[in-house]
C-alpha cells in the first residue's frame, strides 16, 4: 500500500485544500476524530509555514504501514530560505513572524514521529508520521 | 474571402454541423453529448454555428454580444474551456476539410488555412475564453461577496451580552474581518461581554489562535470581557498539544455555558417561572 497525494501550496486557499486532502486521507486510513483534527492541524501549520516563509512549495500525503501497523505520512517540502537554526524553532514561542511561535513545537507533539531536513538557501523538508494504534 | 466563407457555411450548415458534431463525438469528454439532451445539443449547435458566421460576416459589437451570451451559456452548462475551443478547432477542421473537397482551396494549401486561423479563429479564441473567464471571475466575485456577508457578524443576544458565531475556514483577510465587526459591534451595542463561538471552525491551529488572542485583547482594551465558547473535544486536544496558551480566556464547551456564565458576570441569571 502506497497512496501518495499531494497539494502545491501557492495561495492562502491551498492551506485550507491541504488540510481537507489530509482529512480525507486520516478518514480512510481509519483514524478517529481527535486523530483527524491533530493530523488536519499539523499540515494547517506545515502548508501555513510554506506560505508565510518559502512562498510556495508542496504537501505530500501517504498512507503508509510498516507491519500490522497504518499510518499517515506528511511530507511538506519547500525551495524556501531554509531554517538558520533549527534547535531555536523547535522552542516553544519563538517566532519570526509575530506569531504564537508554537507552529513547529506543537506539529512535533501532535503527531508520532517528525523529522526536519533543511538547508538554508536551498530548501526545508518536513516530514511528520502518525500512526494509527 | 471571409463572405465567401460565410456564404458556404450558411448553404452547407447542415452537413457541416452533423460532420462536427460526428467528430466531436469521438472525443473523450463527451460529457456534455451525455448530460445533454438531444434537443439542447441540436439548439446549442446550430448557435455555435451562428456564432461562427457571425463572427465573419457582422458588425464587431453584434458579434461580441453574441459571443458573450453564448460564453454565459456555456458556463452555465457546466462545459469546459478545453472541450469549447476544441470544439471551434474541429469546426474549423471540418470547414477546411469541406471547403478542400470542393475546391474552394487548393488541396494541401497549407497556406490559406494558416490564414484562415490567424484572422478568424485565433480572434475567437480569445474573444471565447475572455468572456468565459470574465463570466467565471464574475461568479466568483459574487460568491466572495456572499461570503462575506455570512463571516462575521455580531449578535446582540441579551442586554450587554453579544454573540459572534464563527463558521468556517478563518485566513488573514477574514480574521481581520472579524477583528473589525467584533469592536465595532462591542461599542455600538454597548456589550460587555462577547462570546467568540467556534463551534463552526474547522481548524484550530496556531494563526487562527493568534487571531482569537488578539481580538480578545482588543476587545479587553475597549472595556469588554470576551469568552471563548463551543470548544469541541478534539479541538481542545489539539489546543493543548500546540502548546497555546489561553488561560487569560473564560473558555466553555458550548454556547449555552458560555451564555450563563456571560449572564452571571452581569449579575442576571435565567429562571424558570412558576406558571401556577
Amino acid at each position: 500500500m502506497n497512496l501518495r497525494s499531494s497539494v502545491d501550496i501557492i495561495t492562502e486557499w491551498d492551506i485550507v485544500a491541504a488540510r481537507q486532502l489530509g482529512r480525507n486521507e486520516a478518514k480512510e486510513v481509519g483514524f478517529g476524530t481527535v486523530d483527524q483534527a491533530r493530523i488536519t492541524t499539523a499540515i494547517s501549520e506545515l502548508a501555513r509555514n510554506i506560505y508565510l516563509y518559502a512562498g510556495k512549495g508542496n504537501i505530500e500525503i501517504k498512507q503508509i504501514a510498516e507491519g500490522n501497523l497504518k499510518g499517515l505520512l506528511v511530507i511538506a517540502s519547500d525551495k524556501g530560505p531554509g531554517i538558520p537554526d533549527v534547535r531555536k524553532v523547535m522552542e516553544d514561542g519563538y517566532t519570526t513572524s509575530g506569531g504564537l511561535g508554537a507552529g513547529l513545537p506543537g506539529v512535533k507533539r501532535l503527531m508520532d514521529e517528525f523529522k526536519i531536513d533543511t538547508v538554508v538557501g536551498e530548501g526545508t523538508t518536513i516530514s511528520a508520521t502518525k500512526w494509527l494504534r | 474571402m471571409n463572405t465567401e466563407i460565410a456564404t458556404y457555411i450558411r448553404d452547407n450548415v447542415e452537413e457541416i454541423l452533423e460532420k462536427w458534431k460526428i467528430k466531436m463525438e469521438d472525443e473523450k469528454d463527451d460529457r456534455f453529448f451525455q448530460i445533454m439532451s438531444d434537443q439542447v445539443i441540436d439548439i446549442t449547435v446550430h448557435e455555435f454555428g451562428e456564432l461562427m458566421i457571425s463572427s465573419l460576416t457582422e458588425e464587431r459589437e453584434t458579434y461580441k454580444m453574441k459571443i458573450n451570451d453564448f460564453s454565459e451559456k456555456i458556463v452555465r452548462y457546466g462545459w469546459s474551456i478545453s472541450f469549447v475551443l476544441k470544439a471551434l478547432s474541429n469546426f474549423t477542421e471540418v470547414i477546411y476539410e469541406r471547403m478542400e473537397e470542393v475546391g474552394y482551396f487548393k488541396k494541401g494549401d497549407k497556406l490559406s488555412f494558416a490564414e484562415l486561423y490567424t484572422n478568424w479563429i485565433t480572434p475567437l479564441n480569445y474573444s471565447i475564453v475572455d468572456a468565459y473567464t470574465k463570466v467565471w471571475e464574475k461568479t466568483v466575485q459574487l460568491q466572495k461577496i456572499a461570503l462575506q456577508e455570512l463571516s462575521a457578524s455580531l449578535i446582540p443576544v441579551f442586554e450587554k451580552i453579544s454573540v459572534m458565531p464563527l463558521v468556517g475556514t478563518i485566513d488573514t483577510e477574514r480574521a481581520k474581518l472579524i477583528m473589525e465587526n467584533l469592536l465595532q459591534g462591542v461599542v455600538k451595542h454597548r456589550a460587555e461581554v462577547v462570546l467568540l463561538d467556534i463551534t463552526g471552525v474547522p481548524v484550530v491551529d496556531t494563526m487562527v489562535a493568534h487571531h482569537i488572542i488578539q481580538a480578545a485583547d482588543a476587545v479587553r482594551l475597549v472595556g469588554a470581557k470576551c469568552m471563548l465558547v463551543g470548544i469541541r473535544p478534539e479541538i481542545a486536544q489539539t489546543i493543548v498539544a500546540l502548546g497555546i496558551n489561553l488561560t487569560d480566556f473564560t473558555t466553555t464547551s458550548t454556547l449555552q455555558r458560555g451564555v450563563e456564565q456571560a449572564l452571571a458576570l452581569t449579575n442576571r441569571a435565567i429562571v424558570e417561572v412558576n406558571s401556577k
